[in-house]
């Protein structure tokens, strides 16, 4: 029988929507760009460095342990990049290269590969990383010290220390405008709210983050803030305030957003970014660490998997 | 190939087909040189001496395997029979294939015009088995707890397929006898046409029948989710339609039967809608039993290797591997997609990203369920995350980011545990 065609046999259905992995990641990376643009505009070169040596670890992680466990190369999905690039926007300018590429390591292999890969992470992995790697190196990421030999032409001192140190007179001394165009000192791509919020609104203009997350999150900032403001504004700064220093508006717009870390259904999206929102503030106003965005994304991507729980009952079941 | 469109937020929706109200004649394919008949059962010993080549056939003969009235399969054409062989279809069905050297000069059996005096169920299922749409009605003879309701679709339960919908617009008279008959011959008083709501009007009061309109949006014309909109229930596991005293026929089996008691014999033209590679489609008429070969052939549709020819329609049809395959009874449409605009699927795992999710219309908890599912654990696949509630429209795998072929694993889940209990039986 040679002169069969040889046709093509496969599952329905016949048709795809045409989306794809590397698709997804790679338009991450492009919304996280404007941030970047603003991190390098007010940091320089040294910026530079860190973000395209996290970019370029991070896939040499990745492409490591694909060989080292004899798995197919994932490089080409543009995840690891994905995290290189959240992670690089994370760090201060002037993080020396070990602590860029031992961060690398421990989002992509710890975070992220070591449970099974992409879609198996527990946690975001950059904000994992971030969390060890501050705690484990802390005057490097202390904004204040690593960035004293900067040239700023805003008030360079890290707004939440300054709020934690001498309380919320301090928050007096800054603009709110200056801050959400990024005069502030921080992480290379965490500073500029305007560029994270550009990125955030194509993200979600484009099917790739949902609405419920960043929002909910946002309001849950603005809630807790506005609530501990009215009891004791003498003790507690205001809620644009919060809005507008720290991770916050990176952690709403790409650390919560993470696929794998964050729920499906829209109640428990809602309830995972409020209380994102929510831990955030407890942790900067009542708690030991100036900025609490790490520790609340690590806390609800705990709660991820029970909130999912919570969804709408599927057709013909009764309990 | 479909793309995303740039603003990705809404979630896409689907409408079936709507003809318009001017049918167009179909497109009649000329009798095939050889046709190939399925008879539902495994080749066996002592065949009947009818059943070997060199046998004379005429139209609308019953070809049984031996002297048993059933399976039987209703012979399309006149000819000579030419082989008969072994058959493996989906799912591990085996068939007993019957090949027929087409006559041009046709003869037509006259046993069921002899018994078109009295219609009994007994003369229906011997007579009409295998004809286009195929009432198989042999399942209401043999039901274990009897039928309560039968219940006619008549849109079509796939994308892009027009012919059961063309059935129930261009063949009303015959469409009314058939319920009619069947009614009379099964004692079966609740007979159900569902029928899509933008249809509606056209047809409410038009049957002897109860008529009930379904939305037009895709998948609610798929069996499980029509049940479940009639009956307020699913197939849980275990269960089977007729064992819910449910029976699902297609407009265009009841059309069959309607016209084989009008016209006095079976009909033998299947109709169905042919897709080329441009998306153009056009609804033809053929006799069961002909290649796909020759259809294309009429239809000017070249197939190259790599191409991909689909029974049925692009959600939820079958690819087949060659073009000699013969029509069926049950084969609604044909479509045929260049090699060019198959996406293949890819065996990474679920990133989470919750297409799935928001576009399943049985809110199955698609993400849960598919890292189960790939794990070959499907018994807590159906008893924690609803597998039975899922009406297998494909949509998920339709979105899925990754790729996975999700409807395949539901399937395959089904039909493993279907295999498993009567093993535990034993």
């Amino acid at each position: 029988m040679n002169r069969q065609k040889k046709l093509i046999v496969s599952h329905a259905p016949f048709m795809h929507i045409g989306s794809a992995v590397p698709g997804r990641y790679y338009n991450v990376i492009i919304a996280a760009l404007p941030a970047i643009l603003a991190g390098l505009a007010y940091f320089g070169a040294p910026a530079l460095a860190v973000i395209c040596l996290a970019v370029s670890s991070a896939i040499g992680w990745e492409l490591l342990i694909c060989l080292v466990s004899k798995r197919p190369n994932t490089v080409g999905d543009g995840h690891a990049a994905m995290i290189g690039i959240i992670l690089g926007m994370l760090l201060p300018a002037a993080a020396p290269w070990w602590m860029v590429v031992t961060s690398t390591f421990l989002a992509v292999v710890i975070g992220k590969q070591i449970f099974g890969g992409i879609g198996a992470n527990p946690f975001n992995p950059a904000a994992l990383s971030v969390a060890i790697v501050s705690i484990a190196w802390k005057n490097y990421f202390d904004f204040n010290a690593q960035l004293v030999n900067f040239n700023f032409s805003f008030n360079a001192f890290d707004p939440l220390v300054a709020l934690k140190a001498f309380g919320p007179e301090v928050v007096d001394n800054y603009s709110l405008g200056g801050l959400f165009l990024g005069q502030q000192v921080g992480g290379i791509g965490s500073t500029c709210g305007l560029a994270l919020v550009i990125g955030g609104a194509y993200l979600i203009a484009r099917g790739y983050v949902r609405w419920e997350i960043p929002l909910s999150f946002v309001l849950g900032i603005l809630v807790t803030a506005t609530l501990f403001h009215m009891v004791a504004p003498e003790k507690f700064a205001g809620p644009m305030f919060h809005l507008l220093t720290g991770y916050t508006l990176i952690g709403a717009f790409f650390l919560a957003t993470e696929d794998a870390s964050s729920p499906v259904y829209q109640i428990p999206m809602l309830m995972y970014g409020a209380i994102g929102g929510v831990m955030t503030i407890l942790i900067r106003n009542i708690g030991a660490y100036p900025d609490g965005i790490i520790y609340a994304i690590l806390v609800i991507n705990l709660i991820n998997p029970l909130a999912d729980k919570i969804r709408p009952k599927a057709i013909g079941k009764v309990a | 190939m479909l793309s995303k469109p740039f603003f990705g937020y809404a979630k896409p929706k689907f409408h079936y087909e709507l003809l318009s109200t001017t049918l167009p004649q179909p497109a009649t394919i000329a009798l095939p040189a050889t046709v190939t008949l399925l008879l539902p059962r495994e080749m066996g010993p002592t065949p009947s001496p009818n059943l070997k080549p060199g046998v004379r056939v005429k139209t609308g003969q019953r070809l049984t395997w031996n002297g048993d009235p059933m399976p039987a399969v209703v012979s399309s054409v006149t000819g000579t029979i030419k082989g008969v062989r072994a058959h493996l279809g989906d799912y591990g069905n085996k068939f007993t294939a019957i090949t027929i050297e087409a006559d041009p000069k046709e003869e037509l059996d006259e046993q069921f015009a002899e018994a078109t005096g009295d219609i009994t169920l007994q003369t229906l299922v011997e007579h009409l088995a295998g004809a286009p749409g195929d009432p198989s009605l042999e399942t209401i003879a043999n039901a274990q707890t009897p039928i309560h309701t039968i219940v006619v679709y008549g849109g079509d339960t796939d994308l892009l397929v027009d012919t059961n919908l063309y059935v129930l617009k261009g063949r009303m008279a015959e469409l009314d006898q058939g319920i009619k008959t069947l009614k009379q011959a099964t004692g079966i008083e609740k007979v159900v046409v569902a029928v899509p709501r933008d249809a509606f009007q056209n047809f409410d009061g038009h049957f002897s029948a109860d008529v009930q309109s379904v939305p037009n949006a895709y998948p609610y014309g798929q069996p499980l989710m029509i049940y479940y909109q009639l009956f307020g229930r699913i197939l849980d596991q275990g269960e089977t339609f007729e064992g819910q005293g449910v029976f699902f026929l297609r407009a265009e089996a009841v059309a069959s039967i309607g016209k084989a008691v009008i016209d006095g014999r079976v009909p033998v033209e299947k109709t169905l809608t042919v897709m080329n590679k441009e998306g153009r489609k056009k609804v033809v008429s053929a006799r069961i039993g002909t290649p796909i070969g020759d259809i294309l052939k009429t239809m000017n549709i070249t197939l190259d290797d790599r191409d991909r020819l689909i029974f049925g329609g692009p959600m939820t049809g079958t690819a087949v591997y060659s073009e000699d395959l013969p029509i069926l009874p049950d084969t609604d449409a044909i479509l045929v997609q260049d090699s060019r605009e198959i996406v293949l699927t890819s065996d990474y795992p679920c990133i989470n990203c919750g297409e799935c999710v928001r576009i399943c219309p049985a809110n199955v908890p698609v993400n849960m369920l598919v890292r189960y599912l790939e794990a070959r654990q499907y018994q807590e696949a159906a008893d924690l995350h609803d597998l039975y509630s899922c009406v297998e429209c494909g949509l998920c795998a339709f979105v899925c980011t990754a790729r996975i072929p999700i409807l395949q694993y539901i399937k395959l889940a089904k039909f493993e545990l279907a295999r498993e209990v009567p093993a535990e039986e034993e």
